[in-house]
């Protein structure tokens, strides 16, 4: 079903003239520094790039053997074109620079953190007053984090949150136990170049009872042309722990494509929660091929609130793997593809234990020749009873030549389980738009509202700051859209 | 006379023995389709979630024909309909049973004949129509397989304007062991005509495995009425595959409803394709499924032309350890605007160990449009049950209550008493074959 559209995605990606008229402002983020990366392991991917990363970064030797496995596997695997698009095809791996870092070690203190660096941080628009009330800040530059901090309560009440580099060697019990476990390198082709190149990323661990009341955050940086950034994430939260952790990004516009493919494993013990909040923003061409997923413990909760605003094609599908009784799993997704985008997200419910509940529900706008694509799998095995699950997927059309799609699949065995989906397709009715040009607005702001409405419910899910920037990133998307 | 169906020499003499021509040639197409395509694979979208292990084209021939006095059985059989314009019946393949058209349809026009003399008769017809649709839903490998043995089969061409109120009715059996049929079905109905089908498939006896790859193209004109019923009922050692295409023009009104309660592993291929503005599409399904039978289901409805309604509901009973897959696609082209299309599955689970699957999808070009699907899967309403249990009814017979009410949505689509009634017999006979009752939990 989905190879047979690739000439159209072509079509759409050859038309920059439309593109021009609509995007949004992402000039805060169009700005390039000077490319002074202190370890390059150059273009292309090969066992001695891995043997340079590994040694670089000082990985002991099952690291060095997982990374060289995950080649292997990623240089079997085919791309997924039976099902995905074929602009997957347009990715030259061979061109691209798959580790580089600023070569020093994570930084404690604001002060020890390169000017350059900071710089880009006011570009972002982080202001330093925001950094008080975040729990603990690991940003991202390029493939290494350059930044990190962690408030004092925090480490006193024992959370762990550094780079998964100093992860796999400060804290190797834990980290090892449960690295590549949730997703493990042969899950999918991308997951396994990540797991072949991984750096950077974040490693978290919540102590047994801890709830930690600020959301950790991560600001991710790309800054070099045709280099891929392979962030690698583990947060761990143990027995009756809570964390909420926030992701966002935004990119500098590049000539060439730049590809973007993180893991992200979750693990919930028993009782514990885990809200993973993320706001991606990457510039137009950025490949964003993402492997998320979690596996909650009886009792526990995992919620992935994701947004999807930017790059050229995103493939991303969150999931929960509902191991334990009673636990739960839910996807809150917003996605918004303008001219040249393909959003290709959904979400995965494994339900793997009676009484197990899971909720989706996914938004999306396809604005100009946009192409929103919703793929989801709930499974309810046999021999468990009792699983509920519930799917909701809208997709609003915003212009004549904007395209959506929906495929979500669905198993369901044993007895007592029930799910229900629900798909709708529709388009600001112009009697809305009608009633608010009565009342003074103009045709385009009366457009963003009604794409605002459409999504405010999500919207509602995410922090505070990232809803007011959502809303405006929307308004400005919507800006030219009509008329 | 070699008969095994996989041979070169089977192929070779069934073409050398077609009379006409253009027939042979398209047997011939057929067959090297056959041999270029690979057989299905689990890696192959199309066909996500089916089990291959029961899918083998390996072991089946071209059966003789059934003896006279087994074919007086079988037509006495294949009464099931009384009030009907005309009856077809097909054995094994072969034509043993006409009942004709009334002399009045036939002066107007009307055609009802067997594929072998509608080649000789009416060539013109069969070169418009016959196999041109292809299927996009995976079944290619059989559509081609049934092309090369293409025989058995009838066409029905209804003139413009032209009015039949009582259903043609077609009688497809399956009778020995080991047999491979390829029912085809043509429907024409030009602008403003109106027709009513209904297509059986069954079988002689119980035990006796065969394989029938069928298909069927339903052409509506401008402003036509096409009510297609198709009753598929195989004995549970059968593999059926069946191949449909609809085509819809302007303002027709489409009516489908197809019944599948046999084989062993079914699939059933179902395209609509709306080409001409304010078609009226409405497609039903009913599926019972019981031991280790699985339905593979695969709908697609293309709307082409703007302002057309198509509305799809298609429910699945599961028993025992069966499976079915309900894999539906709508896809409204760019020009499509003012499109309404539903898609509904529901699946009723009735047993812990069966599985349902469902991939109901959605492929929306044009913004001005209606479009929605809902698929659910779960057990009997537990609150409608307490309700007939406060009231005295004992609780299996509440129990199979709720599960017939189930079907009865679906059973009364067909519009026809006496055919309502006879699905309701299949249904309960199905039922009543059980060793174990259903359970209440």
């Amino acid at each position: 079903m989905s190879n047979t559209i690739s000439e159209h995605d072509t079509d759409v990606l050859a038309d920059d003239t439309t593109s021009a008229a609509i995007d949004i402002d992402r000039e805060k983020g169009n700005f390039h520094y000077k490319e002074d990366y202190a370890y390059d392991a150059g273009i292309g991917l090969s066992p001695e790039v891995i043997d340079y990363v590994t040694k670089v970064k000082g990985e002991p030797e099952w690291v060095r053997e997982f990374r060289h496995k995950a080649l292997k596997i990623f240089e079997s695997k085919p791309l997924p074109t039976h099902w995905a698009t074929r602009d997957l095809e347009t990715i030259n791996f061979d061109e691209i620079r798959y580790y580089l870092a600023k070569g020093q070690k994570p930084s404690r203190t604001w002060e020890e953190v390169p000017d350059d660096v900071k710089e880009t941080f006011e570009r972002l628009g982080i202001p330093e007053q925001e950094r008080r009330f975040l729990a603990g800040v690991e940003a991202q530059f390029d493939s290494e984090s350059a930044y990190s901090r962690m408030k004092e309560e925090l480490t006193k009440q024992g959370v762990i949150f550094v780079n998964p580099t100093e992860g796999l060697k400060e804290h190797a019990d834990v980290f090892r136990k449960y690295f590549g476990k949730v997703i493990p390198a042969g899950d999918n082709k991308f997951a396994a170049l990540n797991s072949a190149v991984f750096s950077g990323g974040s490693f978290i661990y919540v102590p047994k009872g801890v709830k930690v009341a600020q959301p950790l955050q991560a600001y991710f940086r790309i800054n070099a042309e045709n280099f891929g950034q392979f962030e690698r994430t583990l947060i761990i939260a143990d027995e009756g722990a809570e964390v909420t952790y926030m992701e966002g990004c935004t990119a500098p516009k590049f000539e060439t494509a730049t590809l973007h493919s993180a893991v992200v494993e979750l693990v919930a013990l028993k009782g514990a929660k885990i809200q993973y909040i993320t706001v991606q923003n990457w510039s137009n061409n950025v490949f964003n091929l993402v492997t998320k997923r979690g596996v909650a413990e009886e009792g526990a909760e995992i919620r992935w609130i994701d947004c999807n605003i930017g790059s050229r094609l995103t493939m991303k599908y969150p999931g929960v793997v509902l191991k334990g009784q009673h636990s739960r799993g839910e996807v809150i997704s917003i996605a918004l593809a303008s001219d040249g985008q393909h959003q290709d997200t959904g979400a995965k419910m494994i339900h793997a234990a009676s009484n197990t509940t899971s909720n989706i529900v996914s938004k999306s706008i396809s604005v100009g020749q946009g192409r929103a694509t919703y793929r989801g799998q709930v499974t309810i095995p046999k021999a468990f009873s009792h699983c509920k699950n519930n799917t909701e997927c809208d997709a609003l059309l915003i212009n004549t030549n904007s395209r959506t799609d929906t495929y979500p699949a669905i198993t369901v065995r044993g007895a007592n389980n029930s799910t229900q989906h629900e798909a709708s397709v529709s388009k600001v009715s112009a009697e809305q738009i009608f009633y608010m040009q009565q009342r003074g607005l103009s045709e385009g702001e009366a457009m963003s509202l009604a794409v605002n409405g459409f999504i405010n419910d999500l919207v509602k899910e995410f922090p505070m700051e990232y809803s007011v920037e959502l809303k405006r990133l929307i308004e400005l998307e919507m800006e030219g859209s009509v008329g | 006379m070699p008969t095994a169906i996989l041979s070169q020499e089977t192929i070779d003499s069934q073409i050398t023995d077609t009379a006409v021509p253009a027939l042979a040639k398209l047997k011939q197409a057929g067959w090297e389709q056959f041999q270029q395509t690979p057989m299905p694979k689990r890696t192959m979208e199309r066909w996500r979630f089916a089990n291959l292990q029961h899918v083998t084209l390996e072991g089946y021939s071209i059966p003789a024909a059934p003896s006279a006095d087994l074919q007086k059985i079988i037509l006495d059989k294949s009464n099931l309909l009384s009030e009907i314009s005309a009856r077809l019946v097909f054995a094994d393949g072969y034509l043993i049973g006409t009942d004709s058209l009334p002399s009045e349809l036939a002066a107007k026009g009307v055609i009802l004949a067997p594929l072998s003399e509608a080649a000789q008769k009416h060539p013109k017809l069969l070169e418009k129509y016959l196999l041109k649709s292809g299927t996009e839903l995976g079944g290619d490998k059989f559509l081609a397989l049934h092309q090369a043995y293409l025989s058995s089969g009838y066409v029905l061409y209804v003139p413009k304007g032209v009015e039949i109120e009582k259903p043609v009715v077609i009688y497809n059996w399956a009778v020995s062991a080991g047999a491979a049929i390829f029912p085809h079905t043509l429907i024409v109905a030009e602008d403003n005509a109106r027709v009513s089908v209904v297509d059986f498939y069954l079988s002689f006896d119980e035990t006796s495995p065969a394989l029938a790859t069928s298909a069927a193209d339903i052409h509506a004109g401008a402003g036509a009425g096409v009510f297609r019923k198709s009753v598929q009922n195989w004995n549970e050692a059968s593999q059926s595959y069946q191949i449909d295409t609809t085509h819809a023009e302007q303002d027709s009104t489409i009516t489908s409803v197809s019944v599948n309660l046999g084989a062993k592993r079914a699939r059933f291929e179902s395209a609509i394709q709306i080409n001409g503005t304010a078609a009226n599409v409405r497609l039903y399904g009913l599926t019972v499924a019981d031991r280790d039978q699985e339905f593979d289901q695969r709908t697609l409805q293309v709307h082409n032309a703007p302002g057309a309604t198509s509305d799809l509901l298609y429910k699945n009973a599961l028993l025992d350890q069966a499976r079915t897959i309900f894999s539906g696609m709508i896809r409204v082209a760019p020009d499509a605007q003012k499109t309404d299309a539903y898609q509904t599955n529901r699946n009723l689970l009735l047993s812990p160990e069966a599985e349902a699957n469902s991939l109901p999808g959605l492929e929306i070009e044009a913004n001005d449009v209606k479009c929605s699907h809902g698929a659910t899967t779960g057990q009997l309403d537990t609150s409608e049950l307490f309700y007939m249990l406060a009231r005295g009814i004992p609780k299996e017979t509440a129990y199979e209550l709720l599960v017939f009410g189930f079907f009865e949505e679906i059973i009364e689509k067909v519009d026809n008493e006496e055919l309502a009634e006879t699905l309701r017999n299949f249904v309960q006979d199905k039922f009543r074959r059980r060793e174990t009752k259903l359970s209440v939990s």
